[in-house]
C-alpha cells in the first residue's frame, strides 16, 4: 500500500462559544478562544490518500486532481472565512480542530475516487493539530 | 457521534536537557565506538520536541476530546518539570540504569503519560533534533502502527 500526502494552507477566523452555557462557563472552558469578536489562525492541512500505484501511470492518483479537489472543497470554502458564520458544515458545532478535521474528512472522502482517503491532519498552529481517520486504520 | 471515524488530538511541547550515551555493559572502547561523540563524559544537550497524541470522544458541548489546559498541566507535571533543564542521566531516576537514548526517552515519556485520565494516549513522538524523530505507541498495538 502506498500513502501519499498533499499539504495546503488556509487562513480563517473563529471563536469558541456554546450558547447552551453561561457566559462565565464559556469563559472558563474556552478562555481566550471565547473572545466574541473571534481570532484567526493559519491552518495547515495534510491529506493522505492510500492506494496502489496504477501500473501505467505509476500514480495512486493524479496530484493535479487532488490539488483541484482540495482547492474546490476546502480552500474556496474556508480560506479567509469566519468559520462559525460562513461554513455551513460547521453550523451548530464549535469550530475546534477536532470538529473541522471531521468536516474536512466528510467533504473529501466522497470526492476522492482514485485511491481512498486515509487520513486528514489539520494544524491550527505548529503545536496544535487534530487527525481524522477510519477506526482501525493504521497510523501512516 | 455514531460514524466510524477516529479523531486524534495532538500537541507539541518543548524541553531542553543534557545527556550522555554510555552503557555500563560495554567497555570504554566499545562505548566510544558505539556512541561516538555522544559518549563525551561531560555530556551534551538538545532542544527536544515532544508530540503527544490522544484520542477519545469529541464532547459536543465543547468540540474537544480534551481541554488543552488539562492536557498541558498533566504533561507539564509529568514530563516537562522533570526533564526541562535537567541532566537526563543524573536527574531522572530511570536513566541511572538505562541509557538515555531518544528511543528510551520516548518510552519513558509514554509510561509517564499513559495514565492520563481524560483521554487515551495514542502515541508519543520525540524529536531529538529537527533531523531525528522517534515514535512509540505502546507494545500492545505496536504491530499495527505504521510509523513514518
Amino acid at each position: 500500500m502506498m500513502y501519499l500526502t498533499r499539504k495546503i494552507e488556509f487562513s480563517a477566523s473563529h471563536l469558541y462559544h456554546n450558547p447552551a452555557l453561561s457566559a462565565e462557563e464559556n469563559r472558563r472552558i474556552f478562555g481566550k478562544c471565547n473572545n466574541p469578536h473571534g481570532h484567526g489562525h493559519n491552518y495547515t492541512l495534510e491529506v493522505t490518500v492510500a492506494g496502489e500505484p496504477d501500473p501505467v501511470t505509476g500514480m495512486v492518483l493524479d496530484l493535479k486532481e487532488l490539488k483541484a479537489i482540495l482547492e474546490r472543497e476546502i480552500t474556496e470554502r474556508m480560506d479567509h472565512r469566519f468559520l462559525n458564520y460562513e461554513v455551513a458544515e460547521l453550523k451548530g458545532q464549535i469550530p475546534t480542530c477536532e470538529n473541522i478535521a471531521r468536516v474536512i474528512w466528510k467533504l473529501l472522502e466522497p470526492k476522492i475516487t482514485q485511491g481512498r482517503l486515509h487520513k486528514v491532519r489539520l494544524y491550527e498552529s505548529a503545536d496544535i493539530f487534530a487527525e481524522c481517520y477510519r477506526n482501525g486504520a493504521s497510523h501512516a | 457521534m455514531s460514524d466510524d471515524l477516529k479523531i486524534v488530538f495532538g500537541r507539541r511541547y518543548r524541553f531542553a536537557a543534557s545527556h550522555r550515551l554510555h552503557s555500563e555493559k560495554l567497555s570504554d572502547e566499545e562505548n566510544c565506538r558505539v556512541y561516538g561523540k555522544c559518549n563525551n563524559p561531560y555530556g551534551h544537550g538538545h532542544n527536544y520536541v515532544v508530540e503527544i497524541s490522544v484520542s477519545g470522544t469529541v464532547d459536543p458541548a465543547t468540540g474537544m476530546i480534551v481541554n488543552l489546559t488539562d492536557l498541558d498541566s498533566f504533561v507539564q507535571g509529568e514530563v516537562i518539570e522533570a526533564f526541562d533543564h535537567k541532566s537526563l542521566n543524573e536527574d531522572v531516576g530511570v536513566f541511572r540504569a538505562t541509557v538515555p537514548t531518544t528511543e528510551n526517552l520516548c518510552k519513558e515519556i509514554y509510561q509517564r503519560l499513559k495514565h492520563f485520565p481524560l483521554a487515551k494516549l495514542e502515541r508519543v513522538r520525540v524529536e531529538e533534533t529537527s533531523n531525528n524523530a522517534f515514535e512509540y505507541a505502546g507494545e500492545e498495538i505496536q504491530d499495527r502502527v505504521a510509523v513514518h
